[in-house]
C-alpha cells in the first residue's frame, strides 16, 4: 500500500501517523451529539430548523446547537451545521438572519451547496468556515481548484470519487477533503435526483426525498406498441437500492492519503448507532495511526459494527465502481441482530449496583453486552432488578424508566447496553 | 415585443437544416463523452458539418459539455474546447466548474451557458455563475411559472426554459441496467442489452412509464410526461425570458420538427398578435396531441405545481 511520507514520522525507529484524519459523526439531536462526542468522533454536524437536507429528521434550534457546542468544546470537537439546499427565490429572506444566529451560537463551520449560501455566509457570518457539500457532486480535481480559488476552506467529494482520484485531487489541489466512510447513501449523483419531486410533489434538494430510489419498478422495452418484459415471472423486479457505505477495510489507505475528515452519515439514526460506529471507527483510525506499519482489523470491529446495522454494507467506488453485489433486489432492510435496550446513567462501585436508563424491554435471566469508550465489551446474564424505589420487577418494560441492578464489572455513565436476539 | 430565442436540439446534421425551416433559432448539440442526455451524437466532423448548416440559416449552435466529469477526462478538456472555438460555436453549456476553468484558460472569449440541469433554482445562483463567465442560466425544471419570472426579474443573465419535452429524474454513475441484468444472471447478453434503445420503468403505483437507458455518463432515468405548454406562453414572453427550449430527447426526429413548427407559431403569434394567439393555441395543443407517441402524455412539468419539502 502507498505510504504518505507527508503524514508520518519515524519516532523511536516506529513509522507512526502524526496527521490523524477528523472523524466526523452524524446526531440528529442533543443526546445524540453528546454520546458521538463521548464516544470519540472529532467533530459532529447537525442540522438546524431551515436550509439543511432531511427535513424531516430532529433538527436543532440554535439553543440547542449553543449548548452542543459549548458540550463539546470540553472535548475539543468542532460542531458543524448543514446548510446544503438548493435553494429557491423564496427561501432567500431570513437566510441572513438563520447565518448570524449559527456564527453567534459558535458553531465552527457550515456545510453548503448553494452559492447563494456560500456568499452570503461569507458577507454576514464571516466567522464559519464554508465547506461545499457533496450535494455539489465533485468529482474532479479542477472543480476542486475553482472552489478553493472560491475560497473555501472543504470540499466533501462525490461519493463516486475513488481511491486514485482522491489520491490525484490530494496531490493538485491544496485544500481539506472530507469524504463519506459509512452509512446510507444516494445512488444517484447527489443533487442530481429529483424522482421525489416527479413522483411525490416533495422536492428532494430541498430536504423532501422520500427515497423513490428504494422502491421496486419493472423494467419493460418498448417494441413498437408492444411492451415486452425484461425479467422472467419469478425474477425481483428490478430496484436500484444500494447497500449502505461500509469503508472500515479502507480506513488505513484513507489515512495515507491524507483526506482530512472522515465522514459517517445518518443524522436519522439512533444514538446506539451513532455510538457503535463511531467507537468502532475511532479505535480503526487511533490503532493504525499508532503502528501503522503492523496493524490489522481486528475481526471484534467488523463484528461490532454489523451489530447495529440494519442493511447489507459495501465499499462501493472508494475501490472501483460498485457492481450488482453493491446492490440489494428482493430485499430492502436485514433485521438487526442487537437491540439497544439500556443506557447507563450511574454505577456504584462499593455495590456494583448500576443505576441505567431503559431503552427497550430487557428482564432477569437475560445475557446483555455492555460498551463504550471506557470499556471492553463484556457480557453477562441479569439477575434481579429493582424500580428507583426499590421495588423487585420482573421485567424493565416502560420506555425510559429508572432501573437498578447488579453488574460485576465497572460501567460508566453513557455506556449502553444491548441484548442479541 | 421581444421574441424568445426558439432553442431544440436535433438528432442529425440532415435533421438542423429541417428544423431551420421549421423555425429554430438554436441548436444544441455535442456527444456523450462530454455532453449529458443529447437527441443526437455529434462528434467533431458532425460539429463541423452542423456548423456550416447552420451558418447558412442563421440558426446558432451550442454545445454541451455539461457532464459531471472525473479526472481522467479533465486533461482532455481544453482539446475540446480548442476545437470548439476554432469552430467559432456560439457557446458552450457548462455544469462541471472544471469546464468554466478550462474556457477562462484556452478561449475566454468563449460564451458560456450555466446548465447543471437540477441546481439552477433561484436567481443569485444563475447571477453568481454570471459573475463567473456564464452570459446565460439555464433553470432547472422542477421550478413553478412565478419563480421562472422572479429569477428573470432579478437576472444579470440570459435565461433558458424547457418549454417541451421529457426531461431527467435520476442520473447514476452506476449501470444500473446492465447490475440488474447481471443479477438475474443473463450476463452473456449484457454488453449489447444494457444500451438498447426504448426501456422503460414500470411504476404501478403511480401507473407510469420512466424511460431509463445507460450511455458512457452512466444511467439516466426521464420523466414519465412530456412538458407541453404551447398553450401557457404569455407570461414568460411578456417577462422577457431569453430562450425557449424544446428537448427532443428519445423521440422521433419528426415528432421534434413537427413540434418546432407549432411553437415557431405559437411564439410568433404570442408576441406579435395576441388575440389571435389565443384564438388558436387551444388548437396547437390539439396538434401537439394528437402526435403524441402512445406511451408519452403530455402535462405542464412544474410550472403550476407546488412541491414540498
Ligand atoms: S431518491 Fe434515492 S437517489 Fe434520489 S435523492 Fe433520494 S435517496 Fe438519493
Amino acid at each position: 500500500m502507498f505510504k504518505n511520507d507527508k503524514i508520518s514520522k519515524i519516532i523511536n525507529g516506529k513509522r507512526v501517523i502524526v496527521k490523524k484524519p477528523e472523524l466526523l459523526a452524524p446526531a440528529g439531536n442533543l443526546e445524540k451529539l453528546k454520546v458521538a462526542v463521548h464516544y470519540g468522533a472529532d467533530a459532529v454536524f447537525i442540522g438546524g430548523q431551515e436550509y439543511g437536507l432531511r427535513s424531516n429528521a430532529d433538527n436543532f434550534t440554535l439553543e440547542e446547537m449553543a449548548e452542543g457546542v459549548r458540550f463539546a468544546s470540553k472535548y475539543g470537537a468542532k460542531i458543524y451545521v448543514t446548510t446544503n439546499i438548493y435553494a429557491h427565490n423564496e427561501n432567500i429572506p431570513g437566510l441572513e438572519e438563520y447565518l448570524q444566529g449559527l456564527q453567534e451560537a459558535g458553531v465552527h463551520g457550515i456545510i453548503v451547496a448553494d452559492p447563494l449560501i456560500i456568499e452570503t455566509a461569507r458577507r454576514v457570518a464571516p466567522k464559519l468556515e464554508v465547506h461545499l457539500s457533496t450535494q455539489q457532486s465533485l468529482t474532479n480535481w479542477k472543480a476542486v481548484q475553482f472552489w478553493k480559488e472560491e475560497g473555501l476552506e472543504r470540499v466533501v467529494l462525490a461519493r463516486e470519487t475513488s481511491a486514485e482520484e482522491i489520491r490525484e485531487i490530494k496531490e493538485k489541489v491544496d485544500i481539506e477533503i472530507e469524504t463519506f466512510i459509512h452509512g446510507a447513501m444516494c445512488i444517484a449523483y447527489s443533487g442530481r435526483c429529483v424522482l421525489s419531486n416527479h413522483m411525490t410533489a416533495r422536492d428532494s434538494n430541498r430536504g423532501g426525498c422520500c427515497q423513490s430510489c428504494r422502491w421496486d419498478y419493472d423494467l419493460y422495452k418498448l417494441e413498437g406498441d408492444k411492451e415486452i418484459p425484461l425479467f422472467d415471472e419469478n425474477d425481483d423486479p428490478f430496484a436500484m437500492s444500494p447497500k449502505d457505505l461500509n469503508l472500515i477495510q479502507s480506513i488505513p489507505k484513507m489515512i495515507e492519503l491524507g483526506i482530512d475528515s472522515l465522514k459517517i452519515e445518518g443524522r436519522m439514526k439512533s444514538i446506539h448507532y451513532v455510538a457503535t460506529v463511531v467507537s468502532v471507527y475511532r479505535k480503526v483510525i487511533d490503532a493504525y495511526c499508532a503502528d501503522p506499519d503492523n496493524f490489522v482489523i481486528k475481526k471484534e470491529w467488523l463484528d461490532e459494527l454489523d451489530k447495529c446495522a440494519n442493511r447489507d454494507t459495501a465499499p462501493a467506488f472508494f475501490e472501483g465502481v460498485p457492481g450488482y453485489k453493491e446492490q440489494m433486489f428482493g430485499v430492502h432492510s436485514k433485521k438487526t441482530t442487537y437491540d439497544f435496550v439500556g443506557l447507563v446513567l450511574d454505577y456504584d462501585k462499593e455495590t456494583k449496583m448500576v443505576t441505567l436508563q431503559q431503552r427497550n424491554f430487557f428482564k432477569p435471566g437475560d445475557r446483555v453486552e455492555f460498551f463504550g469508550p471506557e470499556i471492553e465489551n463484556f457480557t453477562q446474564v441479569i439477575e434481579k432488578i429493582w424500580d428507583e424505589d426499590g421495588n423487585e420487577l420482573d421485567a424493565a418494560r416502560h420506555p425510559l424508566q429508572i432501573v437498578r441492578f447488579k453488574v460485576d464489572r465497572e460501567v460508566f455513565p453513557y455506556n449502553m447496553m444491548r441484548k442479541g436476539h | 415585443m421581444k421574441k424568445p430565442e426558439l432553442l431544440v436540439t436535433p438528432t442529425s446534421v440532415a435533421h438542423i437544416e429541417e428544423l431551420a425551416q421549421a423555425g429554430a433559432n438554436a441548436v444544441l448539440i455535442g456527444e456523450q463523452r462530454y455532453g449529458l442526455r443529447l437527441a443526437g451524437e455529434f462528434g467533431r466532423e458532425q460539429i463541423v458539418e452542423a456548423m456550416n448548416v447552420a451558418r447558412k440559416h442563421g440558426v446558432k449552435v451550442y454545445v454541451a459539455m455539461n457532464a459531471l466529469f472525473h479526472n481522467d477526462k479533465v486533461d482532455e478538456l481544453s482539446d475540446y474546447v480548442r476545437f470548439l472555438a476554432e469552430q467559432e460555436v456560439d457557446a458552450i453549456v457548462f455544469g462541471d466548474p472544471a469546464v468554466l476553468m478550462t474556457v477562462r484558460e484556452v478561449a475566454p472569449h468563449m460564451k458560456l451557458h450555466w446548465n447543471t440541469e437540477t441546481t439552477a433554482t433561484n436567481w443569485y445562483a444563475c447571477n453568481y455563475w454570471g459573475r463567473k463567465g456564464a452570459k446565460r442560466a439555464v433553470l432547472a425544471r422542477e421550478i413553478n411559472m412565478e419563480e421562472i419570472i422572479e429569477i428573470k426579474r432579478h437576472a444579470e443573465v440570459e435565461i433558458e426554459v424547457q418549454v417541451h419535452g421529457m426531461t431527467c429524474m435520476f442520473q447514476s454513475k452506476r449501470s444500473l441496467i446492465g447490475n440488474y441484468f447481471e443479477y438475474q444472471g443473463k450476463v452473456m447478453e449484457i454488453e449489447k442489452k444494457k444500451y438498447e434503445k426504448g426501456m422503460f420503468l414500470y411504476d404501478k403505483e403511480r401507473d407510469n412509464k420512466y424511460p431509463i437507458f445507460e450511455d458512457e455518463n452512466g444511467t439516466h432515468i426521464m420523466s414519465p410526461n412530456d412538458i407541453c405548454i404551447i398553450d401557457e406562453l404569455e407570461e414568460m414572453i411578456d417577462a422577457e425570458i431569453d430562450s425557449f427550449k424544446i428537448d427532443g430527447i428519445l423521440h422521433e426526429p419528426s415528432y421534434i420538427t413537427e413540434v418546432t413548427k407549432k411553437y415557431r407559431l405559437a411564439i410568433d403569434l404570442c408576441a406579435e398578435d395576441r388575440e389571435k394567439y389565443r384564438q388558436v393555441k387551444g388548437d396547437l395543443l390539439a396538434e401537439i396531441e394528437a402526435i403524441q407517441p402512445a406511451h408519452r402524455p403530455l402535462d405542464t412539468g412544474f410550472f403550476f405545481k407546488e412541491t414540498v419539502y
